[in-house]
This record gives C-alpha cells, sequence and structure tokens, in this order.
C-alpha cells in the first residue's frame, strides 16, 4: 500500500518527520518497507529568474542567459540551447554541483567558450510530467507560472517535496487498503483526530430510479449494491491536484470520470465502476450470476467464457461487466460519454478471487475485492465520488439511488474485563489507557462496573472477540511493555526426544562414525530421474504435484536414489576428491493414486560413496555400522538394479526380507553422466527396521571357560562366496561363536578357478572346557560339512 | 670341587663377555643355574661328598651361586640399559608428520540446528512431534482458522496434490494434530520439511520449519516473551535481546512477528542488519480462540501460545551463509564444515 505523505496530510496534522512517523506505524502494526523521498534524486535545483539574454558570440543556436537566483546568486550566466526562454521567465536552475533525475550531475563548464554555471532544467529533466506540473510535457525549458520567489527549492514548486510511504499492510486490515485507513491509524498512533472525508454534493432535480431499473439476483455474492446517476457528463482533463496524487500512486491520467474511480479506489479502498448508461440496453441492471457459456469481452479485449459460478454484472441483453473484475468493452466510459451510472458495490471476496484465477484476469479492483471490502466503506465511497464530481464541476447528480443491501444484524458489542485483557497479555494496562486507546481507534466503548462493552467500528469485520482488542490495545501500548515471564502458570512436563527419534539420531551418529555426511535434498524429484535409472514404471507409482515449480521438481520421490545420485555427480563435477554421503528421509508411498488417503511416509536411508581407496565395501560399511550399533544382523545376496554394475550389487537382507539394496553405478550409466570414477549407491528401507532398533539390552553371562582359536585355510571354488562358507562353518559345529575371514589368496599354487580364504574360528565353550582334542574334532567335523556344502578343501 | 668351583667361576666370566644380548644372557644362566646348569649339579652331588666336609663344600657352592647370580643379574640391567638406548636411538619420529584421522562424517546445518533447538526447548519440557509433509486442507488451512478462499493462503503458495491433499506450507498443521491427540497440558515442538512455491536467494521450494505450542492455564503473552528471551540467550548469546511487534496470522490473536537483535554488530547496526540493529527471525501469538475450539479445547479454561521459525534462516544467521541454495547442494566441501 503506497500513501503519500502529502495525501496522509490532507486528513492529519502531522506534526512529526517522515521518518519519525516509520517508526511509529512500525511499532503499531504498519511496517513501511519502503520510506522513498519522491525528490530524492534532485539536489540544488531552484527558481531562478532570466534577467537578460544574450547571443552566445561563437554558437548560433546557443543562447547566454543571466539569473537571478536570489539568496544562490543574484547574477548567474547559464548557457542554454532552448528556444523558449525570455527574458523575465521564471525557470529550474541545475546550479553547480546540482543532481538531477536518473542521477545526471550538473557542474560548472564551458560551452564553445562560455562559462556555464548550471543548467536550465526541462520537466523531463526533473522526472516529471504534465501530472505533476502544468508545462511539464513541452519539449524545451520548464516555464513556472505565477509569482514564486526566486531561490525557491524546485521539489516544493512542483510537488517533488514529498514522501512515499510504502507499507505492508497485514491481510487482516483490508480497511488499511486505502489512504484514509492508513490516515486513521496515524491519526490513533499520533493522539490526533483524522479529518472526515468531504461527502457533501449538489443534486439536480431528478431520479435515478427514472432512468436506469436495478436488481441484485445474487445477493450472496454480492451483499450490497449501490448505483447512482450522473448526467451532463463533461469528460475532460482532470485538474492537476488531482492528477498529481494519481501520479504519485503510479497511475496515469485518463479522464476526469476515470480519474475519480481510480482516486475513490486509492483514497477509500473501494472500487467503483462507471458505467455509460447510453450504451445499457433496456435502462436495466442486473447483478447475477453469468449463463454457462456466456461471453463477456472485457475494457482490455480479451473474451472470456463464463461459467454460473461467476458473477456479472449485465443489461437487458448481456453481461456488461465482469464483476468485480473489470468493465465490459461494451459499456466503458469514452470521451462521448453523457451520461453514466457510478457502481459502489460490495461483492463476496471468495466468488472474486475464484473468478479472478479461474479466468486468470486480475484489476486493481479484483485485487481490492480479494483482500475484502466492507459494506460500510462501500456507503462512503458512492459519496466521496459524487462528491467529487460537484467538485471538478463534471456532470449532474441525481437526488436518489439504488442502495440494495442484505439486511446486517447491527454489530454486536464485544462483552470483557480489562482483567481478561490483562490476562492474556500478562502485564497490567490500566482500564483507563485501554479504553483511551480503543477509542482513539474509533471503537466505542460502554462501562458499566468493570465490564467493558465495545463495538468495532463499522470498517473493522475483522474483530469478534476479546483477544482482537487486546491486539489493539497493546499495539498502541507498546510492546515494550512485555518484559518476559517464564510460565509461572503452567504445569511442569517432562520433555525431549521419543525412543524412535532418539535412536534416528544413534542411527545418523553411527554413519557419521563411519565418515558419512549427512545431506539434505529436495522431496520432489523430476520423473526423467526415473528414466535416468532405466525404472519409469516406477514413475507411475510417485504422487505428482499438481502446480510444481518446474517438471524437475514435480514428483514426491519413492526413492532417495536419484537425488544422492545427483549429489554426487555435483560433488565430481566440482572437482570434490572424495565423499561419503547419506540421507535419512521420507519416501512418499500412495496406496493408490490418485491420493484417497495420506500416503505412506517412509523413512529411507540412502547412501552415496565415490572417490580413491573407495569401494563396495565402503559403502557397505554404512549399513553394517547401523547393524552393528543396534545388534542386528543383515545378510547380503547378489542381486540385480538395472541402474547397477551386475557383478557387484546386493540385496541387503534383514530377517529373511530384502529391506535393501547397494551396488556400484552401472558404469555405462557412470559415461552417460560424464563421470569417469565408479560411485556406490545404496538405499535402505529403514522404517522396516523401526521395532528391531528398539530391542532392550540383555546381559549374557561372560564364559566360564576360555574360548579356544583355530586358523583355517581353505580352498574353495572362485565363485564361491564368502556368506557360503560362514554359513557352512557355523553349521559344522554348535560351538562355533567367531567366524572372521582374514585372507582371501589366489595363484599358483592354489590352481586355476580356485582361491584361498583363511578364517578364524572362535570356539565358545558351553558347559565345560574345550580340549585341544574337543577342538580337532570340531574342526574335521566343520572340514567335513564345508566339504559337502561348498567343495571346500583344507590347504 | 674348588677347582670345579675356580673353572665354572672363569668360565662364567668369559662367557658373560661374549653375551650380546638378554636372550643369551638367559642361555648362559641357564646353562650354570637352570635345573641342570652346573652349579645346580653341584648341589646335586653333595650327596657323594663326606659328611664332615659337606658344610664347607655347601659354602663353597652357596658362595658361587650367589656370587654367578649377581654376576647375572648385573649384566641383564646392563644390557637392559643397552637395549633401550639402541631403541631410542633407532625409534625416534617425527612427530610433525600428520596423525591418523579417522575422519568422522559431519551433520548438516539443518540438522545441527534441529539438534539445538531440541536441546533447547526439550528442557524446558517440549516434546517433539513429527506430522505428515503431504497433509489434509483442514490440518493445512481450515482447522488454523485459514477457511477457503481466505485471502491468508495468499500468503503462502501452496503445492497442490489434488481433492483435500497438499504439501504442508507450515508445521503448523502440526499444532492440529498434536491437540487432537492430546489435552492440556501441552508443551510440543513440531520440525519438518514444509514446501512453498517460491525459489530465489533466500527462498527454497522446501525448507524446514519448527512450530512450538504451549497450552495451559493462564498462559500470556508475556510467557511467550519470556520464553524467545530464553531461546535467543541459548541459541545465539546471552546479550541476544528479542522485540516483538505486531502481525497477523490468522491462527494466532494477538500475533506478532519476532525479531532478535543483530548478532554480528550487537543492535547498531550493519550492513547485516540493514542499518536496524535487529534481525526478524520468528512470528509467533496468542493461540487463536477458534484454534482451540476447533480441537476441542475450551478457550475459556485454557489459553496458549504458539511460534515457528524457519530452520534455514536460523542456520544461516548463525553460520553466516548468505544463500539458502547451498544448504542443498550439499557440496561436500560446505558439508565437512559442521559438527556436533
Amino acid at each position: 500500500m503506497k500513501a503519500p505523505l502529502s495525501w496522509l496530510k490532507d486528513y492529519v496534522d502531522i506534526d512529526v518527520s517522515a521518518q519519525e512517523l516509520q517508526q511509529k506505524l512500525f511499532s503499531c502494526g504498519f511496517e513501511v518497507e519502503e520510506l522513498i523521498d519522491v525528490g530524492a534524486e534532485i539536489d540544488r535545483c531552484v527558481v531562478g529568474r532570466i534577467e537578460k539574454i544574450e547571443k552566445h558570440p561563437d554558437a548560433d543556436k546557443l543562447k547566454v542567459c543571466r539569473l537571478n537566483c536570489g539568496s544562490y546568486g543574484e547574477d548567474i550566466q547559464i548557457v542554454t540551447g532552448a528556444d523558449n526562454v525570455f527574458e523575465g521567465a521564471l525557470v529550474p536552475v541545475a546550479l553547480d554541483n546540482s543532481s538531477l533525475h536518473g542521477g545526471v550531475k550538473i557542474k560548472k563548464g564551458k560551452l564553445r567558450g562560455v562559462e556555464s554555471c548550471g543548467m536550465l532544467c526541462s520537466g523531463e529533466e526533473l522526472g516529471i510530467n504534465d501530472d505533476w506540473y502544468e508545462g511539464a510535457d513541452v519539449n524545451g525549458i520548464l516555464i513556472l507560472q505565477g509569482d514564486i520567489p526566486v531561490g525557491t527549492d524546485i521539489k516544493e514548486v512542483v510537488g517533488l517535496n514529498d514522501y512515499i510511504f510504502d507499507i505492508a499492510v497485514t491481510s487482516n486490515r483490508p480497511d488499511c487498503q486505502s489512504i484514509y485507513g492508513i490516515a486513521r491509524e496515524v491519526a490513533a498512533v499520533l493522539h490526533k483526530e483524522v479529518e472526515p472525508v468531504p461527502l457533501t454534493y449538489h443534486m439536480g432535480a431528478f431520479r435515478t430510479s427514472e432512468r436506469v431499473n436495478i436488481s441484485v439476483q445474487a445477493p450472496d455474492l454480492c451483499p450490497r449494491y449501490i448505483g447512482h446517476y450522473v448526467r451532463d457528463i463533461k469528460i475532460g482533463k482532470s485538474p492537476l491536484w488531482m492528477r498529481r496524487r494519481l501520479a504519485l500512486c503510479g497511475l496515469r491520467s485518463i479522464n476526469n470520470v476515470v480519474d475519480i474511480t481510480n482516486f475513490v479506489l486509492l483514497e477509500l479502498g473501494q472500487p467503483m465502476h462507471a458505467f455509460d448508461l447510453s450504451r445499457i440496453a433496456d435502462s436495466r441492471i442486473c447483478v447475477r450470476r453469468a449463463h454457462e457459456g456466456e461471453e463477456i469481452t472485457t475494457l482490455d479485449e480479451k473474451t472470456f467464457k463464463l461459467t454460473n459460478e461467476n458473477l456479472v454484472i449485465a443489461d437487458g441483453e448481456k453481461p456488461v461487466a465482469l464483476a468485480g473484475v473489470m468493465g465490459g468493452l461494451n459499456s466503458g466510459i469514452a470521451d462521448t460519454t453523457r451520461e453514466l451510472l457510478f457502481e459502489s458495490a460490495k461483492f463476496e471476496r471468495a466468488n472474486i478471487r475464484r473468478t479472478s484465477r479461474a479466468l486468470g484476469q486480475k484489476s486493481d479492483s479484483s485485487a481490492r475485492y480479494e483482500k475484502g471490502v466492507d459494506a460500510y466503506t462501500t456507503g462512503v465511497a458512492i459519496n466521496r465520488a459524487l462528491n467529487l464530481i460537484d467538485e471538478l464541476g463534471c456532470g449532474q447528480i441525481a437526488c436518489d439511488r439504488f442502495d440494495v443491501a442484505v439486511p446486517q444484524d447491527p454489530p454486536k458489542p464485544i462483552e470483557t474485563t480489562a482483567a481478561q485483557i490483562n490476562a492474556l497479555l500478562g502485564i497490567e494496562v490500566p482500564q483507563d489507557t485501554m479504553i483511551d486507546i480503543l477509542e482513539r481507534l474509533n471503537f466505542n466503548v460502554k462501562v458499566r462496573d468493570d465490564v467493558l462493552s465495545v463495538t468495532a467500528p463499522a470498517y473493522r469485520e475483522d474483530v469478534d472477540g476479546y483477544p482482537d482488542l487486546a491486539e489493539e490495545v497493546i499495539r498502541e501500548y507498546g510492546y515494550d511493555h512485555i518484559e518476559g515471564t517464564f510460565l509461572c502458570t503452567a504445569a511442569v512436563t517432562n520433555g525431549g526426544l521419543n525412543a524412535s527419534q532418539r535412536r534416528a539420531a544413534r542411527a545418523k551418529r553411527a554413519l557419521r562414525g563411519q565418515d558419512f555426511s549427512e545431506i539434505i535434498t529436495y522431496s520432489f524429484i523430476s520423473p526423467k530421474d526415473y528414466a535416468l535409472l532405466r525404472i519409469e514404471e516406477e514413475a507411475a507409482r510417485a504422487i505428482r504435484i499438481k502446480n510444481p515449480i518446474g517438471e524437475d521438481m514435480s514428483v514426491m520421490r519413492t526413492t532417495l536414489a536419484p537425488s544422492m545420485l545427483h549429489t554426487l555427480v555435483r560433488n565430481i563435477r566440482r572437482g570434490n576428491d572424495g565423499a561419503r554421503l547419506f540421507e535419512l528421509a521420507s519416501v512418499y508411498i500412495a496406496a493408490s493414486l490418485p491420493l484417497q488417503a495420506l500416503p505412506e511416509e517412509r523413512a529411507t536411508l540412502g547412501i552415496g560413496v565415490y572417490g580413491p581407496g573407495e569401494d563396495f565395501f565402503s559403502a557397505k560399511a554404512a549399513f553394517e555400522a547401523l547393524a552393528a550399533e543396534f545388534g542386528l544382523h543383515f545378510d547380503y545376496r547378489p542381486a540385480a538394479k538395472p541402474f547397477l554394475h551386475p557383478g557387484k550389487t546386493a540385496e541387503v537382507l534383514f530377517g529373511g526380507a530384502v529391506i535393501g539394496w547397494l551396488g556400484e553405478l552401472a558404469p555405462d550409466l557412470s559415461e552417460e553422466l560424464a563421470i569417469e570414477i565408479p560411485v556406490y549407491l545404496g538405499e535402505l528401507d529403514y522404517a522396516a527396521l523401526a521395532d528391531a532398533l528398539g530391542a532392550e539390552i540383555h546381559y549374557a553371562p561372560l564364559p566360564k571357560f576360555p574360548e579356544v582359536r583355530r586358523d583355517l585355510a581353505l580352498i574353495v571354488p572362485e565363485e564361491t562366496a564368502c556368506a557360503d562358507v560362514e554359513a557352512a562353518i557355523r553349521s559344522g559345529c554348535k560351538f562355533v561363536g567367531g567366524v572372521r575371514l582374514f585372507d582371501v589368496y589366489r595363484g599358483e599354487q592354489v590352481g586355476a578357478g580356485k582361491k584361498s580364504m583363511a578364517f578364524t574360528v572362535t570356539f565358545v565353550p558351553h558347559e565345560k572346557a574345550i580340549a585341544p582334542e574337543d577342538a580337532d574334532g570340531y574342526v574335521r567335523r566343520i572340514l567335513k560339512t564345508l566339504h559337502e556344502k561348498v567343495g571346500a578343501e583344507l590347504r | 670341587m674348588k677347582e670345579k668351583i675356580e673353572q665354572i667361576r672363569r668360565e662364567i666370566s668369559e662367557g658373560m663377555r661374549g653375551v650380546a644380548n638378554r636372550r643369551q644372557l638367559f642361555e648362559l644362566k641357564m646353562q650354570y643355574l637352570g635345573k641342570t646348569g652346573a652349579i645346580s649339579a653341584l648341589s646335586k652331588g653333595m650327596r657323594d661328598i663326606p659328611p664332615a666336609e659337606r658344610p664347607a663344600a655347601g659354602k663353597l657352592v652357596g658362595d658361587v651361586r650367589s656370587w654367578a647370580e649377581e654376576q647375572f643379574a648385573a649384566r641383564e640391567e646392563e644390557l637392559k640399559k643397552e637395549e633401550l638406548a639402541a631403541r631410542y636411538a633407532n625409534e625416534r619420529i617425527d612427530v610433525t608428520l600428520p596423525a591418523h584421522l579417522a575422519g568422522g562424517g559431519s551433520v548438516h546445518p539443518v540438522s545441527l540446528v534441529k539438534q539445538e533447538l531440541v536441546d533447547i526447548f526439550a528442557g524446558m519440557g517440549f516434546d517433539v512431534f513429527e506430522g505428515p509433509e503431504i497433509e489434509q486442507d483442514y490440518y493445512n488451512f481450515q482447522a488454523l482458522n485459514i477457511p477457503a478462499d481466505h485471502p491468508a493462503r495468499d500468503m503462502q503458495d501452496t503445492f497442490f496434490i489434488g481433492g483435500e491433499f497438499l504439501l504442508r506450507s507450515q508445521t503448523s498443521s502440526g499444532q492440529i494434530r498434536v491437540m487432537e491427540n492430546k489435552k492440556p497440558p501441552i508443551k510440543v515442538l513440531s520440525p519438518g520439511r514444509v514446501y512453498r512455491s517460491d525459489s530465489d536467494a533466500t527462498h527454497s521450494p522446501m525448507f524446514h520449519q519448527m512450530e512450538g505450542l504451549v497450552v495451559d492455564k493462564g498462559i500470556t503473552l508475556n510467557d511467550l516473551k519470556g520464553m524467545l528471551d530464553e531461546f535467543a540467550r541459548r541459541m545465539f548469546s546471552s546479550e541476544t535481546k528479542t522485540r516483538l511487534r505486531p502481525s497477523y496470522f490468522p491462527f494466532t490473536e494477538p500475533s506478532v512477528e519476532v525479531d532478535l537483535s543483530c548478532h554480528n554488530c550487537g543492535g547498531k547496526g550493519c550492513r547485516i542488519c540493514k542499518g536496524t540493529g535487529w534481525i526478524e527471525v520468528l512470528g509467533a501469538g496468542m493461540v487463536n480462540r477458534r484454534v482451540l475450539e476447533n480441537c476441542g479445547i475450551d478457550p475459556d479454561e485454557y489459553t496458549g501460545f504458539a511460534f515457528g521459525m524457519g530452520l534455514e534462516r536460523i542456520a544461516m544467521i548463525k553460520y553466516g551463509i548468505n544463500d539458502i541454495r547451498l544448504l542443498f547442494e550439499n557440496d561436500v566441501r560446505f558439508l565437512k564444515q559442521f559438527r556436533d
């Protein structure tokens, strides 16, 4: 919301600086996002009178002027090339070391050998046009009118000595989306009265009802509709003061009638519309829902096909406006307009919002309606518009109007007490202070015993309970009175992470212990990521976002692998040596699509590894660290994934169920991604472990007898898996406690197609000590089993 | 006998000279003092000596044994010193060589901030609740006093899935889920991923929020301020101050924006706080009566406050990170800077 200081001053006697006002507005809830000094660029530019003009001795087109700039110098010589200067003219003079619009700097210099101590300025050089000052559009020097003392700062003359407050208005305060709304707040915070808006006008002896008939068929979408007839319209230029106001707020002047509608929108926040009555069929205005398929072409020459959900203003034949959004091309104000109907209406906020969104058609009016317009201001605004018609003398005003309104209950007072308000704030604001604050904000306060009976002003539709009053009180009283207490009355509670949250933290610590760093990536990925990993069919399972930022962030991931892969690739491309990364995050699994119920958000662990010395087993370390941390056992078996190296891929099993995978990225995929080094990826269904992670610790008694260790060097066929050998060793003897591989050897002594694997086997005694002869027996049994199950021979 | 003993003494003295290490010394010692050694043999030979001569012979044997033991002990001590000296001379290392670091991974800065916040608020009695990221309109909006087509919906550019489902735009949705299932006293934090259609140097389409909610008897705005003061001091520094200023959220009334005094300049005004001395950090307020009612909590009996903050924003302030995108690029050189 942009509010010029000069406009606010129409309504409030502001006796503080713009900067002080900015601070005060900030403290009561209106953050001035930018305080714009309108003439900030213009410096050392003053009014000067041309006392004498002489020809330049060496240039036909140049003139040498002598200027009186009062206290800045009574005889300043300036060379100009303009044709429209004359002796006695008052002109803007940019003095030596001055600056102009666009940051242009002016310094003393010589023009064709003649000294020039500044520059005479055009309107453009001051950054203004005719809407700021009559004659500013002239091609040449701006000739100032009237009797202005020489040496006066030019900014005061042309209206550049102003500030614009660009205020962030919160969405609960639509009443402050207007100059007058802000003025009310300024008055309250400065302890001043706000001047009333001029609302009076002269009426002619003719009636709106004799010229046009108005009906509202959709009162649910249009709680109030006011139409007022104005005739003998003289379309013309608006006066300078009005054009300057519009220009300050960034609006271009069109003509007096259109300017009045814009002016009222800015000043009071009520969108206005004017229909050219001569273009209204059957002298009828009807506010109704559009017929299915009905069309309208709006002022900006766009055509829309409407539905029953859209509200239109129609005449006897056709829609003439898309209610609250934009007028129709067929009924707008033109230079030929001689009679018109002013509309001031309250349209239902949500409907305007839906229509604007559905049609993709926006306007200042629709933006304002979406924020909310109150029925009270609807009535004020029509009077202000007619007051301006009268003031500008551009029409005759009918003596009655249509005002179709849904009857409203009189505003209900809020009954509260100072104690109740203070109980919410936690401080003691005196009752008298509260009443004073509320009354300054135009609330009506009646006091009976301790009870405050408070009625909000009609434009404050946001107020509906005592907490709202508490907010009004504290924002004016000052938040600096809140000093801070610490839950004096609250029950003591025990806080902290729950068991599963603590376990997740433990899991992350275990991974960090293996040198894995945590990453966080977006939950949405590109459908193309599934194609990249050659698992296109899985894309169909992913939940799609209807309005994604882009296709690359349009589906909720069902696997962490693409995000991890992209992260690894980014690190490689940036020349980072290596990385061990993990992410513990959700994947999103829908029971069916489109969604019928909340999907499952399944905690999943993704890992990624690359770099010198890293291999499959570095990645496996992440899973094994997790298993070790929680005392679990995972099994691994060879597996296939479309995006992994077929010889270096494993499935991870826990309790017999597959809970994850792990492997080297397929080399052809690496090539596709232009990365020349192997990368390893893995994913674990962390949620599947949830129950197992919570296992209580049970102490196992220490063995009474010493353990016995034996080393076995075995020769096995090349393809034999370590896990199978280990399983065979365990199944061969019930006393086997630990089996640890300590060497793998291939070479001539072993023979082709074979390898040697050396294990340390630990026997744990149960009831009695294990004698060396016993251990020898166990080893024989194990060797027998090994021979049968995996064809192993003792080396 | 005597000659034998003299012989032994000579042999030992000579043998000792040829010994280079303690192993050899031990071998030599065993030749004389071992079970089957020469001196032990003398002791065993005593029974062949006439009884009258035995005491004198016994003394001679005892003397040589003591002598031998002393000799060996002394030589052993010498050798020990020599060996140690040799070892020290050989085993000199360059202590300035790099250490063998086990590495150790890092914690993502957003996790780090989350961890710290949880620690701070857990100490004040807060539980942690993690609600769903794909939410129903009811929890993300309606129950929070944001009906359909309410202009406050425009405050957040929401991602929609279809039907009533959307990506939660705020962790405030967690408030409702907590209050539906638990009656006061409530103190709960709700951290997690949230989503808004916005992307630039300070906005990310996915980011993290942490919502805090307290509902109990007699909770006041002043209590909110007190708790946030404590948070600010512990999260940033004991000098950090908070400032409340009026704002608007549909689910709180009154609502406040909370600024912290700039950690960089201490409130004097600098580039980081854009000269204001304050940094906007979180939104908060007293829980709106309608929200309590929506969750079946009597607003005449209980009051409460809620606050919500962006974890990325806290991380950026705390660690001086100037672009939010760094947090999601996961460059390992960036990640490795963060340890808990």
